[in-house]
Order: C-alpha cells, then sequence, then structure tokens
C-alpha cells in the first residue's frame, strides 16, 4: 500500500514535471502576449521527434540529441512567430485559436509523412536508463531528471521574467506597447525571444516527457488540451501557479490511472472544473470577492 | 426595441440588420425555408446515390446551426459542443434499445436530454467568460465522454451502442439508401432553422446579440444577462440534442466518438468557414466542410489533416469576402459587389 502511494507520488509528480516544462511557454504566450498558441504541443512534439531521429537513426549522443531538439524547437518557434504569428497578435481569440489549430493539423499531417504513425522511442543513455539509489529509496534516474529539470525551469522561467533585464522589457511591452517602444525597446525582438524561449521549453518537455507522453503524430493535438488545462489552472502568465497546478493534476490523473483506470481522465477534468471554480483567476491568487 | 436602440449606437451594419429583420422577420424566416427545402429536393434527383451522406450533412448543419447560436449570436466561444450532440445521440440510442423504436419518441428524448445537459451545465459554465469558459466547456464535453465510456452497461462503452433498430417513419421504413432517413433529416434541418431563426430574430435573440456586443451596456439597460444567455444556451442544447438522436437513428449506432473533442472542434471550423453569427452561414459551412472531408478522407485522413488545416489558416489570414470571390465565377462576383 505504502509503496504504491509513493509510487503514484513519484510518477505524478515526474509526469506534472513535463506537464510544466512544456506548459510554461504557453503560459507565457497566453498570459504576458495574450496570445492563444494551440500548436504550442506541436513544439513539444517536434523536439521529440528530433531528438529520436538522431539518437536511433544517426547515433547522436543523448544529450547533443537533447540540445539539438531544444534549439529546433526554438527555431521552428522563432521562424513561425516572425513569418505569420506576429500578424495575429491583435486578432480576435477565434482568430488566433482557428489558426493555431489549423496548423497543428499541419504538424501532425507532416509528421506522418516523414515518420509514420508507430510511437517513436528515444533511447536512453546507461546514465539514465538505470536505477539511482536514494539511500531511502531507489528511484528511475529519468524520473530524477525530470524532476530537477523542472525545478530548474521554474526557477529560471521567474528569475527571467522578474529580475532580469529583458523580463523588464517584456513586462514592459505586454503592459503598454506604445510606451514602451517610445522608450527604445525592440518590441518585435523581445516578443519573438520570448516565443521562441517557450519553444524551446516545449522541446525540452517533450524529450523529456517521452516516455510519459508517447510520440506519435496526434501528439500534438492529444496533449494539447492537458497543457491548456495546467495553464488555466495555474493561472495565465503565473510560472510557480502552473508548476502548482501541474503537480496537482499530474498527481490526480496518476492516482486515478492507479486506482480507478475504467475512468480515463475524468478525475483530472473534475479536479481541473472544481479548481477552476474555486480559483478561476489562478491556482495561487485568491478569487475576488 | 431597445435592443435595436443600442446598436444603433454602437454597430451601424447591425442596427441595419436588426431594423430590417424586426420588419420583415416572417418572411425572411419562410423564403430562407423555401430555399432549404428547394435545394433539399433538388439533392434528392441530382445525387439519389449520395442520399446517406446528403444526410449526414443535414445532421450536422442542424449541430452547426445550434453552435452558432451559442459562438456566433451570443459570443461564448466553445470547444464542448460535442456533450450536447453526443448526450442527444446516446438518449435516443438507448430508448430505441430499451424502450420502444418509435422514431418520434427517441427524437424528443434526445432532444430534452441535449437541453437538460445544456440547462444543467449552463448554470455552472455561464459564470464564466472567455478563455475560462472555453476550457470548462472542453471539461464538461470529456467528463461526459469518459462516464459514457464508463457506464459500458448502458452505452456499450467503447464499442459503442448497435444493434437496435427504428421503426417505420409514418409507415415508411429506414432503407439502406437511406431515403427515409434523408427527408426525416432534411425535414427536421428545416424546422430547426425556422425556429433557430424566429429565435435570433426576437426581440430576445436581439437582446442576446446586445449581450455579445456590449455586456456592461445591457447590463445596464435592465437585462439579466446570465438568464438570456442560460436560455439561448439551453435551447442551443435542445437543437444539439435532435441532431444527435437524429444521427443516433438514421445511422443506426452511437460511438464514444459522437462526444469527442474532434466533433466540437470540427463544428466550430464548418462555423466559421460559413461565417459565424448568419444562421446561413452555418449551412454553408457545413455543406463546403462536410464534401470537402468526404473526398479527401477517401484519398487519405492525413492529406485531410493537410487540406483542413491550410484551410483554416488561410480562413483567418484571407478576408472571407476574398475568398468567397475566388470560388464564385466573375459574374456572380460583379453582382455582389454591386448589392
Amino acid at each position: 500500500m505504502l509503496t504504491m502511494l509513493a509510487n503514484i507520488l513519484i510518477d505524478g509528480i515526474a509526469y506534472g514535471m513535463v506537464l510544466f516544462i512544456i506548459a510554461v511557454g504557453l503560459s507565457i504566450t497566453l498570459g504576458l502576449m495574450r496570445f492563444i498558441n494551440l500548436a504550442h504541443g506541436a513544439f513539444a512534439m517536434t523536439g521529440g521527434y528530433v531528438a529520436a531521429w538522431l539518437v536511433r537513426v544517426q547515433g547522436v549522443n543523448f544529450w547533443l540529441a537533447l540540445l539539438a531538439a531544444v534549439l529546433t524547437a526554438a527555431l521552428i518557434g522563432a521562424l513561425l512567430e516572425a513569418l505569420v504569428l506576429r500578424r495575429l497578435y491583435r486578432r480576435s481569440e477565434l482568430d488566433q485559436v482557428l489558426f493555431t489549430i489549423g496548423l497543428t493539423f499541419v504538424f501532425v499531417a507532416t509528421t506522418n509523412l516523414l515518420f509514420g504513425a508507430e510511437v517513436q522511442l528515444i533511447p536512453l543513455p546507461l546514465l539514465l536508463s538505470g536505477p539511482v539509489d536514494l539511500g531511502v529509496r531507489t528511484l528511475p534516474a529519468q524520473r530524477i531528471l525530470v524532476l530537477l529539470a523542472g525545478l530548474a525551469v521554474s526557477l529560471f522561467s521567474w528569475w527571467a521574467i522578474n529580475r532580469t533585464r529583458f523580463g523588464v522589457w517584456l513586462r514592459a511591452t505586454v503592459d503598454n506597447r506604445e510606451a514602451a517602444a517610445a522608450l527604445g525597446i525592440h518590441i518585435r525582438w523581445v516578443f519573438g525571444l520570448a516565443f521562441a524561449f517557450g519553444a524551446g521549453l516545449a522541446g525540452l518537455g517533450g524529450v523529456l516527457g517521452a516516455e510519459l507522453m508517447p510520440l506519435e503524430p496526434y501528439y500534438a493535438l492529444k496533449y494539447m488540451v492537458l497543457v491548456l488545462v495546467v495553464v488555466s489552472v495555474g493561472g495565465m502568465g503565473n510560472i510557480f501557479g502552473s508548476l502548482a497546478a501541474a503537480l496537482l493534476l499530474g498527481t490526480v490523473d496518476t492516482a486515478s490511472k492507479y486506482l480507478a483506470s475504467g475512468y480515463g481522465s475524468l478525475f483530472f477534468f473534475a479536479a481541473m472544473m472544481l479548481l477552476l471554480v474555486w480559483r478561476p483567476n489562478g491556482l495561487l491568487i485568491k478569487a475576488k470577492a | 426595441m431597445t435592443t435595436a436602440d443600442l446598436s444603433t449606437t454602437s454597430n451601424p451594419s447591425a442596427a441595419n440588420a436588426a431594423m430590417a429583420s424586426s420588419g420583415v422577420r416572417n418572411t425572411a424566416a419562410w423564403k430562407h425555408c423555401a430555399v432549404i427545402a428547394l435545394l433539399g429536393v433538388v439533392a434528392w434527383f441530382v445525387f439519389p446515390n449520395q442520399l446517406s451522406l446528403l444526410a449526414r450533412i443535414a445532421i450536422m448543419a442542424i449541430l452547426v446551426i445550434s453552435l452558432d447560436l451559442v459562438v456566433g449570436y451570443a459570443g461564448l466561444a466553445t470547444l464542448g459542443h460535442a456533450a450536447l450532440y453526443g448526450v442527444g445521440a446516446y438518449a435516443a440510442g438507448i430508448v430505441a434499445t430499451r424502450l420502444t423504436g418509435d422514431p418520434f419518441v427517441g427524437l424528443a428524448v434526445g432532444a430534452l436530454a441535449g437541453a437538460i445537459t445544456a440547462g444543467i451545465s449552463g448554470l455552472l459554465l455561464l459564470r464564466y467568460e472567455g478563455f475560462t469558459f472555453l476550457m470548462l466547456t472542453v471539461a464538461v464535453a470529456q467528463i461526459i465522454q469518459n462516464l459514457a465510456s464508463k457506464f459500458s452497461d448502458l452505452t456499450g462503452g467503447s464499442d459503442g451502442l448497435s444493434g437496435f433498430s427504428i421503426k417505420p417513419l409514418l409507415g415508411f421504413s429506414f432503407d439502406m439508401q437511406g431515403r427515409t432517413g434523408y427527408v426525416y433529416a432534411v425535414t427536421l434541418l428545416i424546422v430547426c432553422y425556422y425556429a433557430a431563426k424566429r429565435v435570433t430574430d426576437s426581440p430576445f435573440g436581439l437582446s442576446v446579440q446586445g449581450i455579445h456586443q456590449s455586456r456592461p451596456r445591457m447590463r445596464a439597460l435592465g437585462a439579466n444577462i446570465n438568464a438570456q444567455l442560460w436560455k439561448l444556451y439551453t435551447f442551443a442544447g435542445l437543437l444539439a440534442g435532435i441532431a444527435g438522436a437524429l444521427s443516433a437513428q438514421t445511422n443506426a449506432i452511437v460511438g464514444l466518438d459522437s462526444l469527442s473533442f474532434e466533433i466540437s472542434a470540427e463544428i466550430l471550423v464548418m462555423l466559421i468557414l460559413g461565417g459565424a453569427g448568419r444562421l446561413y452561414g452555418a449551412l454553408l459551412g457545413t455543406v463546403i466542410f462536410m464534401l470537402l472531408h468526404h473526398t479527401a478522407a477517401t484519398i487519405n485522413p492525413y492529406h485531410w489533416l493537410f487540406v483542413i488545416g491550410g484551410m483554416l489558416m488561410l480562413v483567418v489570414l484571407v478576408p472571407r469576402e476574398k475568398l468567397i470571390g475566388w470560388m464564385l465565377p466573375k459574374a456572380w462576383r460583379n453582382k455582389m459587389r454591386r448589392a
């Protein structure tokens, strides 16, 4: 019983961390840039597929492949932002939703065309495939990496937004574009970089989460809803809110898979509804009376 | 009356439409329905081998009209509309398996199930706006789908509900060519279109459009926003339930996919393609989408995703007038410009 509880907790937290790493970028674009990007899951998928292809077909070292995956996702994100997405910042929410769903469909179809419909695996290096003895109990090394990466991402994102010059620029641009531009902030670069940063993190999440969220062409659609749920429950643009929401929902989902497998993702969505009703502006923000 | 005044000040084109429609309300609804009936008769003779496809299009059109009420008129972006449709389908399917094969009883129960689902979920959903509303509609649909999957005694689980038969409709049995199904679906499409048109042109419909344009203003005018939206949402649920029941009865099968996120997303695409906020736009979008789907999906399902993805991006990037202009012959284009 106790081991099962521990397993649920560990798997749930690892799952939550993956959701969180992917969600950060969406939280930034949605909360700070007010852009509903439903193609965000496609960036995660891109990262995962690039890593899988490099490691398996090209025989590249895992860590190098990871880096390449993150950079590729960031680059594709930056290109898309520069070419089309920035034109949609001032359009209606519905337009943004439709365009990015369309983009996701094209990603799904392209992925299938290039790699086929079967699940892609990313072989892990020796260092990650074994268990690690923590003294209290042993954990799979991959889970530990996911955990550490999640923590690092949350701290780094918070630092980048709240403590750096770039974060000041970003927040200033979000608050008032005209004033920020008048002060000499290069708005295009700020938004472009923030977008690429989020896309790169999604790529990272796609690689690290490949064990929990199998890579297949419909990945971009399947997990998009989950990531959106995390962002909406955590509060848009709220990094730690997203972290809390991801861990909570990840644990709920894992627990329901262990304990009540017939119900699918019912408890995940029920938890989401309760949390949203309780705190509509974000998990860590008290609702106004 | 107050709504017409309001829209005069905020949006001249909507005000014109409102004034024009309140004057010739009844004739406009009848004219549109006559056109649909005429097209229905023509399609019967031109494509006698495609009647089941045409029936599917008519059923989807009812669902998209229902969605148009919520998205186009009330301005509530939803990605969970399949919940109302699927509940209607399952209700009609369960009635046919357990109680009676009478199509009208199944239809009534399906419509009621859709309305009740909308009414109950609306009590919660309509307290929220924008993105929160959108996400909550997704959650409601997902929860209902998971429940349907879990309670397989009643719903057949992932195998779906099948093996039920529907009694003849006014003496005409549901045949293999889908003739009865086609007439049934088109007739109900006309009825639903007429009802929706009358509702959107009524003072109530205008006040809902007023809420879409400016909530603070309508509140200041004394409108009870939540009550108005709730009524509209429940009515939309009724129509969606009818569409679901029709689909269950004409196909004699109900699957979990009738509650899926994909349907919610697809009907939104159909609506936007035809133009939200106009009922004939819902019809147009459904026909274009279903025909494209039928042609592309038979070749390869993934190619279909290229088509639909590209279409979605095109609809957003290129203004609709231009897009329609490309499709129409030149003579029509000039005529439209003059009109």
